[in-house]
Formats: C-alpha cells, sequence, structure tokens
C-alpha cells in the first residue's frame, strides 16, 4: 500500500529525515513512534505532499508520488488527520466533515456525500449529535473524532493519524484508540503517529521507532514492546529504578 | 506442505527486499550508536551510515572477522547493556580460542521461530519426538534446536551429545522420531545399532537434521540408507545466531535462508569481491534484527553458493548450497587447493569403503604430502592381497583425477579410526609451517 525508500526531507538547511526506509500493508496498524523532534510528523506531512522531499521515493498505492500535489494524494485515497485536531472552529460540525469529502464531492460522480456522513455518523454518534454546532465548541475529544471523521469523509484507503492522543483525558484516550481498532476490522490502513508508545504499540500490527530522523529499530508491535531500549526510552519503565537510586 | 511462518517464508521477492533494507538500515543506525568497534571502523573506512541506501550499498560496509569478535572478548561488540541480554553462548572453538555472542528476550524468541520453520521444513511437527544429540552448554546446537523443538510444540528429548549406547537405548525406549546430531554422529550411531543387530525398521525415526559440520550427498545417501530416515541439512553458527539460519525442506535440495533475518552474501575469500550468482565462494552474512548482538557482513570462513531457482516447496527464500567446505580447512598440498570434502565425496563412492577416513599431511624435506587413511569393510582384509591392492590404486586414481596431484592410500581395519560425538576431525596437519 505504501513503501518509502530512502526518504530525505527537512525545511531549507535542515535536514530532518535522514534516509527512512519503511512500509505499510493493506489492513495494517503501524505505528511510529519516537521523541520529540526525531521527525514523525515531517515524515506524515512529507507523504501527504506538504513537504517537499529532498530524496528518496514514496510509492503509495503503486504510484510514485514525486509529482502529486497535496490535493492528489488526498484524492488517490490518502488522508492526514493532522496534530491538534485543526478543526474549523467557525463552521458547523457538519460542514467540516463535509470538507473533507470536498475533492470527492467535486470530481467523482458516483460519490455519495449523504451515504458517507451517515457511516462517520453511525461510528461517532456524538458527532449527529452536535451536527449544527460550531466545531469549536466541542470538547476535545469531540475534536479529536470530527478530525478523524473529517478524514474519513473522503473513503480513503489509508488513514494517518498524528498524535491522536494530545492533550485528551485517558478515558477519551482510550476511546480513541478503540475506534482506531474499529477502523482497522472496517478493511482500513491506518499509520499512527503517538508519543503514547504504550497504547500505540498495544493496537498496532507493527511499528518503527524514530531517533533523529532515523529508524533504530522496527518489527512487530509485541517485539517492540518488549524490547528493552523501547522500555526505557518511550515507555518509562525505568522511572521506577530512577526513584530508587534517589532515594539512597 | 506446512510452513511455519507462511507469510515470512512466502514473500515475494520486492516485499521481502524492502523488509530487508528497512532491517538492514536500523541495524546499521543501531550499530552506529551502540557498538564503538562499528563506530570507529565506520568512521575510519568514511562511511556514512545515513548515505545506506540499497541493499547492494552493503558492499560498502566493512567485514566483521572471527579476530574482531575475539579482540573484543568478551561483550565488546554487543549493542545492548548486559543487564538486557538474557543467554549468553559461546562458539565451540572450532578454530582458536573462544567469542561470545549474547541474546536478548527478543532474540531468542526470534531464534526459536527460526530454528521451528527449519525444522517443520524438514518435516518435524508437533507430533514428533526429537532427540537432541547436540552437545548442551556453551555450544548453540543443543539449546538452539531445544528451543525450536519446544516453540514447534514436538516432545523434545535433551539428552545431549554422547553416549552412544544410551542414544540408541533412548532412540528404542522412547521411540524418538526424530534425531538432531552431527551427519558424522548419526554414522556412528548407525553403526552401532548394525553392531547391535538392531532391526532398523523396529525403530520410530522418520527425521534426521543434521548440521554442525560439512557434510556430503553421499554422506546423506549412506545415513538415509542406514538409518531410514529422510535426513535434511540445517546450517548456523553461533557469531550470527547459532543453528536456524538456514535449512532444507524436505525436497533436499539446498537449504532456505531466512532471508528476513539474515542477509547472506558470497564472496571471492582472496579479493572480498561478490562473486557471480551460483558460484561458489565465501559465505558472509550479516544480522538483520538481531539486538543484543548484531553483526555486519560477518565472515564465516564456511564455502557455499547461493540457488536463485525457485523451490518446490513453495518457499521463496533463496537457497543455498549445502556447505562445501572452509576457507581454513582448505589444504594448499602442492600449490593445490585441496578441501577435505572433495576426498570424503569420492571416498563414499566407492564400494567397499566405510564412511569413516581420516587424511594426514606431511611434510618431508620441502615436499607436501597427503595420506588418506580409509576404512574398508571387513571382507577386504581377509580376501587376497590383490584385491587390496586393486582397491588401493582404484582410490589413488579417482582422488588424483579429482583433486590434480597424487595422493597415498592406505586401507586400515574397520574401526580402527577414532569415531568423534560432535564435530570429526578428519584433518590431522602435522607440518610444521611457521
Amino acid at each position: 500500500m505504501l513503501q518509502i525508500k530512502n526518504l530525505q526531507a527537512g525545511y531549507g538547511k535542515i535536514k530532518v529525515l535522514k534516509n527512512i526506509s519503511m512500509h505499510v500493508n493493506g489492513g495494517e496498524i503501524v505505528t511510529l513512534i519516537g521523541a520529540n523532534g526525531a521527525g514523525k510528523t515531517t515524515l506524515l506531512y512529507t507523504i501527504a505532499g506538504m513537504i517537499k522531499k529532498t530524496g528518496g521515493e514514496i510509492v503509495l498505492f503503486n504510484r510514485d508520488t514525486a509529482k502529486m500535489p497535496p490535493q492528489a494524494i488526498v484524492k488517490s485515497g490518502c488522508c492526514l488527520v493532522p496534530e491538534g485536531r485543526q478543526v474549523f472552529a467557525t463552521m458547523s460540525v457538519e460542514d467540516n466533515l463535509y470538507l473533507g469529502g470536498y475533492v470527492q464531492y467535486k470530481q467523482q460522480k458516483n460519490y455519495d456525500r449523504a451515504g458517507e456522513l451517515q457511516s462517520i455518523y453511525d461510528i461517532f454518534p456524538v458527532l449527529e449529535e452536535r451536527r449544527e454546532q460550531f466545531a469549536g465548541t466541542l470538547s476535545g475529544g469531540e475534536q479529536q473524532m470530527l478530525a478523524m471523521g473529517r478524514a474519513l469523509m473522503g473513503g480513503p484507503k489509508l488513514i494517518m493519524m498524528d498524535e491522536p492522543s494530545t492533550g485528551l483525558a485517558p478515558l477519551i484516550v482510550k476511546d480513541i484508540f478503540q475506534i482506531i481498532i474499529k477502523l482497522r476490522e472496517a478493511g482500513n490502513t491506518v499509520l499512527l503517529i503517538e508519543q503514547n508508545a504504550k497504547a500505540a504499540l498495544g493496537i498496532a500490527d507493527r511499528g518503527y521507532v524514530m531517533e533523529t530522523g532515523k529508524i533504530i529499530i522496527q518489527g512487530p508491535a509485541a517485539d517492540l514492546l518488549a524490547n528493552n531500549d523501547v522500555q526505557r526510552a518511550y515507555l518509562g519503565r525505568d522511572v521506577d529504578d530512577i526513584n530508587a537510586s534517589c532515594e539512597i | 506442505m506446512t510452513y511455519w511462518e507462511k507469510d515470512n517464508e512466502c514473500m515475494d521477492r520486492a516485499e521481502l527486499e524492502q523488509l530487508q533494507l528497512e532491517r538492514l538500515q536500523s541495524t546499521v543506525n543501531r550499530v552506529t550508536t551502540h557498538v564503538p568497534f562499528y563506530r570507529k571502523k565506520f568512521k575510519e573506512m568514511g562511511i556514512d551510515p545515513e548515505g545506506f541506501n540499497s541493499l547492494s550499498d552493503i558492499t560498502t560496509l566493512p567485514f566483521t572477522t572471527k579476530d574482531d569478535l575475539r579482540n573484543n572478548y568478551p561483550y565488546g561488540l554487543f549493542a545492548v547493556p548486559l543487564r538486557d541480554i538474557v543467554r549468553v553462548h559461546a562458539s565451540s572453538g572450532t578454530t582458536g580460542t573462544a567469542t561470545v555472542v549474547g541474546y536478548t528476550r527478543n532474540d531468542l524468541a526470534t531464534w526459536s521461530s527460526m530454528v521451528a520453520r527449519i525444522l517443520t521444513g524438514a518435516g518435524v511437527t508437533h507430533d514428533d519426538v526429537v532427540q537432541i544429540a547436540f552437545g548442551y552448554g556453551m555450544f548453540t546446537g543443543g539449546f538452539g534446536l531445544h528451543y525450536g523443538a519446544e516453540k514447534l510444540g514436538a516432545s523434545v528429548i535433551p539428552i545431549s551429545s554422547g553416549n552412544t549406547k544410551r542414544q540408541i537405548q533412548i532412540i528404542q525406549d522412547f521411540r524418538s522420531t526424530a534425531l538432531v546430531c552431527t551427519p558424522s554422529y548419526a554414522l556412528v550411531l548407525a553403526d552401532a545399532m548394525a553392531e547391535m543387530d538392531i532391526n532398523i525398521n523396529s525403530l520410530s525415526l522418520k527425521f534426521g537434521l543434521f548440521g554442525g559440520e560439512p557434510w556430503s550427498e553421499a554422506m546423506r545417501n549412506e545415513i538415509q540408507d542406514k538409518l531410514h530416515i529422510i535426513a535434511t541439512d540445517n546450517y548456523g553458527l553461533s557469531e550470527v545466531m547459532g543453528p536456524g539460519v538456514a535449512g532444507e525442506c524436505i525436497e533436499r535440495n539446498g537449504l532456505h535462508i531466512n532471508e528476513d533475518h539474515f542477509y547472506v552474501e558470497i564472496i571471492n575469500p582472496e579479493t572480498m569481491a561478490p562473486m557471480p550468482m551460483g558460484e561458489v565462494g565465501e559465505v558472509v552474512i550479516t544480522t538483520l534484527t538481531k539486538e543484543g548482538f548484531p553483526v555486519i557482513r560477518y565472515r564465516t570462513r564456511d564455502l557455499a553458493h547461493l540457488i536463485d531457482a525457485p523451490c518446490p516447496c513453495g518457499r521463496t527464500l533463496r537457497r543455498m548450497s549445502r556447505v562445501i567446505g572452509r576457507t581454513d580447512d582448505m589444504l594448499i598440498i602442492k600449490g593445490v587447493n585441496v578441501y577435505p570434502m572433495q576426498i570424503e565425496a569420492i571416498l563414499f563412492d566407492i564400494e567397499g569403503t566405510s564412511p569413516h577416513y581420516q587424511i594426514i599431511v606431511e611434510r618431508e624435506g620441502r615436499l607436501d604430502r597427503i595420506t588418506v587413511l580409509v576404512e574398508v569393510v571387513e571382507s577386504i582384509f581377509f580376501d587376497q592381497m590383490k584385491k587390496q591392492r586393486g582397491l588401493v590404486d582404484h582410490i589413488k586414481k579417482r582422488l588424483a583425477a579429482e583433486l590434480g596431484i597424487g595422493v597415498e592410500v592406505k586401507l586400515v581395519e574397520e574401526q580402527s579410526l577414532e569415531r568423534f560425538d560432535g564435530k570429526a576431525q578428519r584433518v590431522i596437519d602435522r607440518r610444521e609451517l611457521s
């Protein structure tokens, strides 16, 4: 579904991604974990076509995306749920959702907008309750659901999510992750970026660990959970050890 | 046809190569960060780990040799702190001092899966009773097969090596269905059973998985005939993991390499240039998933070639030939390269000889001389001298034709040569080379 080879990208002279190779197969949840500044978001934005790569190749649905602008990538079936939701605060929930399917609505004759909308409401009943409300008045969790719903409106084959748990209460995070699992069950493919490594690896099939623009470990999610380096760096297992040594 | 991990064993080539590249890049990134030896070496050679763009770029990376492992004895090449290591093994020290390797919990899980794959490929299932006559202890053979067979769900008999009488008794009493040992020891067992007048058909043995030393096709036939089993070859070495690197499937026509975990190259041992597909050279292995003890381009000193043709078993994992010798047991006699395996193959081919032999290399004045001691079946010693001499001449001729040099041949009585529980020592080099 998605194959990346030796991807390099950055901002001006600053190289952020240094030779990233990874892939996502259809029907998988793949998670990309790593500390702040590792380059996770840059990677997603580069896949989405919003940052120009400086080297390597991205093959999405068997097509090289080098010459595709962001809207063409969206149209091909890859959508991004950005970090911090970024919903259109002064528009209604329903209008936000319509915008998510705008490219398809304008360009695909057989696009069933009402049907898509209803299927989003089926996944997120709370959005239907608040369909007339301004998006800005929703809670953080509801806004996250709206952002996900907006991405799903175009009927994507690959959904990329950037830190969906940021700033949400633990209980809400659990709901969001349950929904991601449901998306996979419905046949969707998800590329998930998370700082909440434990939760992300808990639901993912495979994972990649990024450090300063490089992939340092990759493998089945269960293996990464059991990897001591990952535990120390991202799962906070050694906090107890550190506390213990402070007491002495 | 059953597989252990079908998705990984039957991947298409492009998918596999993408996975190999990803894993190779992350391995290179990890050794650069965590192993000072590699960091230093990359720096000296001006290698930028970030400029590693394709699988073929692997040829720019430095080799790792047995000496590098020795110089970093015991833990110098580990990529994780010792507290993350849950098992330590040492090489069997076939040549020189031992080298030490370590495994994390994930490494052990991967190792078991690799071995389970090979057992499955060789026909073993969870219904089998697997007698492991490899040495346990620091040697990876025993424990490697043990955990793999356990993961498979077979009934494991950890009898370890040696004590031939007891091995045979256990084979009979426990109704072992699969035998795991060195090929030479399988023949020791076969001979001992023949001597004890045991009816092979009364045993439950079905499969034999042999490794740990080079052996020939003729030796396989001999083992299969004598023990009435399907004998498969498997390959591994402690420096890269242990058994489980590659193994034959039931087709018995080359060993499937677990390419999603190991990247195998074949190089010319003298020029270090890559050999064309299908040509014999030294096997060089890079680990793709090892956490505790990753190695980059480890020179195994084993000689083999790759087989690119698809295998009827359906696995897409590329095969390697059996190991036909070692770069370090290559004998240079009168300027000619001679591998003991060449001699073995011929001896197996000749009627009247038994599969036990020894090669003695001596130097008389300035001249090297090889004498091959061959055990012959008893009947020949009772017969006339003429027949004996005819046999000697016949062997000499065959060897000279194969090796290109003259070789002395001496017939010895059956059971007169030393027997080995583990790796057989076939060559005795009495030359004092300085």
